[in-house]
């Protein structure tokens, strides 16, 4: 299957990427050209197989809530584009 | 034979005897680089300076246990404390992390000497380092050719004798692929034997960190290090870390080795398939039992792959937003576009088709088409292993279908350059461990052997590649870069 422009532009922005219009047409040709590749996947019959999303078997992995020292706050902060008042700062939201 | 010449064991033997000092060590090192650098290019940060006053800090102490005063070099993807950690990405081009990765805080621990940070494809995704943002590293056989990659920089600084051993981490090859075009051993070992905790997330079901090495008890000496149980990732197994340099004795009697026919189909080159053969004969007259197997479901582990993989890295990449750390557009007016912004300028073109790939994968209306489909298979692609584990010891196959190919030679059509992990990416998609050692030549370039084991049973491996290596010459053969 081929991937349109605008299937290309939703996936783009639900990833939060701004691609130029060049980059649209090529990463929709090439994603096209990789998902017609993984539809060989198609032809193994699956319906009674358990999905496999991980190789170890544990889950839940518990630990006590006891207080440890955390990460220095201005020493995480050094690396901020932009921080202000011990905060990460941001363009506007609303 | 200068000291940059040396095994890590070799070194430790030089230090415990007194006959050298880890100065000593770290400034022929550095000779080294000097001498070669600019035509392997395998660094992306060097750290001479503290490098050096580590090493004189340890000669003061005067004691050398374990990997004390040696240098080593780390991928860039390991999180290191005070130094510039970039990912090969432009987005973290002046990233300096505040804290250490497990794996290379227990090496800094055992007073291993960091060197530098070692090139790679940008968030590990390439097999060639051609998509590090910063350049590309040269293989050290031949300056027209590629690495490998992701850790390229790692295979070649170990080839070009620029560091005795490297951490590096493989996801679908990226340590077993470099390893075998640069001449090297290389270990990925079972996912959740070594801690995640501080390396760089791709794929986090398939990520693990690993070892290269001029040989294999250098290699097992630096896992018996970096191995086990972390609480700061809930992802690291615990079980037990056995020794791994005990069993190295040449023993291959009654191992019971089985070669997928799969593995040496159409698309794999004549000579590669020719030398594996070769090697499985070396273990048959070492007493070992060898005999082909099937693992039918081999050619769907690649395009699965390539769902799975991209899928969790859109999801792990969505962290890289310029609000915390990295790279940030300055020009947008309100977040969102801040954001899309930031990472349109801060990533390279891989790394964005694996983005898009991944959200289309797990989006709405195709989730179940795509990345079900895909966990689906990988239970296949277990099972396949599983069977053949019930009777053998080890799978031994080629680490690749081709000798290392020219740099620019593979940059247009991606799934051109997917192919070249078709022989790697099954390991990963069951989680078992696999290595590449040396075991040939064609054209003058090193041909790898992979060695596939059972879950967290590195301890065969290293037994069956150490067994390789002492009945043969082919890990001691080493480029000639025209400088003495």
């Amino acid at each position: 299957m081929a991937l349109t422009i605008k299937e290309v532009e939703h996936v783009a922005l639900l990833a939060r990427l701004s691609l130029s219009e060049d980059e649209k047409k090529r990463f929709g040709e090439q994603l096209s050209s990789i998902l017609n590749y993984a539809d060989n996947l198609n032809s193994l019959p699956t319906d009674d197989v358990e999905p496999l999303t991980h190789i170890l078997t544990v889950n839940n992995v518990f630990r006590t809530d006891d207080i440890k020292p955390s990460m220095d706050r201005d020493e995480m902060l050094a690396n901020a584009p932009q921080a202000e008042n011990s905060q990460y700062k941001v363009p506007k939201i609303m | 034979m200068e000291l940059y010449e040396l095994t890590l064991h070799e070194l430790q033997e030089r230090l415990a005897r007194r006959e050298v000092t880890s100065e000593e060590i770290v400034k022929s090192i550095f000779t080294r680089i000097n001498r070669v650098e600019d035509k392997v290019k395998s660094f992306i940060t060097l750290i001479e300076e503290s490098a050096l006053q580590r090493a004189r800090v340890i000669d003061n102490g005067g004691i050398y246990p374990g990997i004390a005063g040696i240098p080593l070099g780390l991928k860039d993807i390991f999180c290191t404390r005070g130094v510039k950690t970039t990912c090969g990405s432009k987005i973290l081009e002046n990233f300096v992390p505040a804290y250490e990765s497990t794996a290379s805080g227990r090496l800094d621990q055992q007073q291993g000497v960091l060197v530098g940070k070692l090139n790679m494809d940008e968030f590990a995704m390439g097999s060639s380092t051609e998509n590090s943002a910063f350049f590309a590293t040269r293989n050290p056989w031949d300056l027209t050719r590629v690495p490998g990659g992701s850790s390229g920089g790692s295979a070649a600084a170990v080839a070009a004798d620029e560091v005795p051993f490297a951490l590096g981490t493989d996801t679908g090859g990226s340590i077993r692929q470099p390893a075998s075009y640069c001449g090297v051993v290389g270990m990925k070992p079972t996912y959740g034997r070594v801690s995640r905790w501080g390396v760089i997330a791709f794929a986090s079901s398939l990520d693990q960190v690993g070892v290269f090495s001029k040989d294999v008890r250098d290699n097992a000496l630096v896992m018996n290090i970096i191995a086990g149980h972390d609480p700061l990732d809930s992802t690291s197994a615990a079980i037990e870390v056995p020794d791994y340099t005990s069993n190295l004795d040449g023993d291959v009697r009654g191992l019971r080795i089985a070669f997928p026919k799969e593995y040496f189909g159409p698309g794999i080159d004549a000579a590669i398939t020719k030398s594996i053969k070769k090697a499985l004969q070396k273990y048959e007259e070492l007493g070992a039992i060898v005999e082909e197997v099937s693992l039918p479901h081999s050619q769907y582990a690649l395009p699965a792959y390539y769902l799975v993989a991209p899928a969790e890295a859109s999801a792990n990449l969505a962290r890289f937003d310029g609000v915390r750390y990295g790279y940030r557009d300055f020009e947008a007016e309100n977040v969102v576009s801040m954001f899309s912004r930031t990472r349109a300028q801060g990533f390279g073109d891989e790394v964005k088709r694996r983005i898009m790939l991944g959200t289309y994968a797990l989006s709405s209306g195709y989730y179940d088409a795509y990345y079900l489909k895909a966990l689906k298979v990988r239970r296949l692609i277990a099972n396949d292993f599983a069977k053949v584990f019930h009777d053998f010891d080890l799978i031994v196959s080629p680490t690749t279908p081709t000798i290392a190919f020219k740099l620019g030679e593979q940059s247009g059509d991606p799934l051109t350059i997917y192919m070249n992990d078709i022989l790697t990416v099954p390991v990963n998609m069951a989680g078992l461990p696999g290595m590449s050692i040396p075991c040939g030549f064609e054209q003058g370039m090193p041909i790898g052997m992979q060695l596939i084991g059972k879950a967290f049973d590195e301890a065969t491996l290293y037994k069956a590649a150490y067994a390789f290596e002492q009945n043969t010459d082919y890990h001691t053969m080493k480029p000639d870069l025209g400088v003495k």
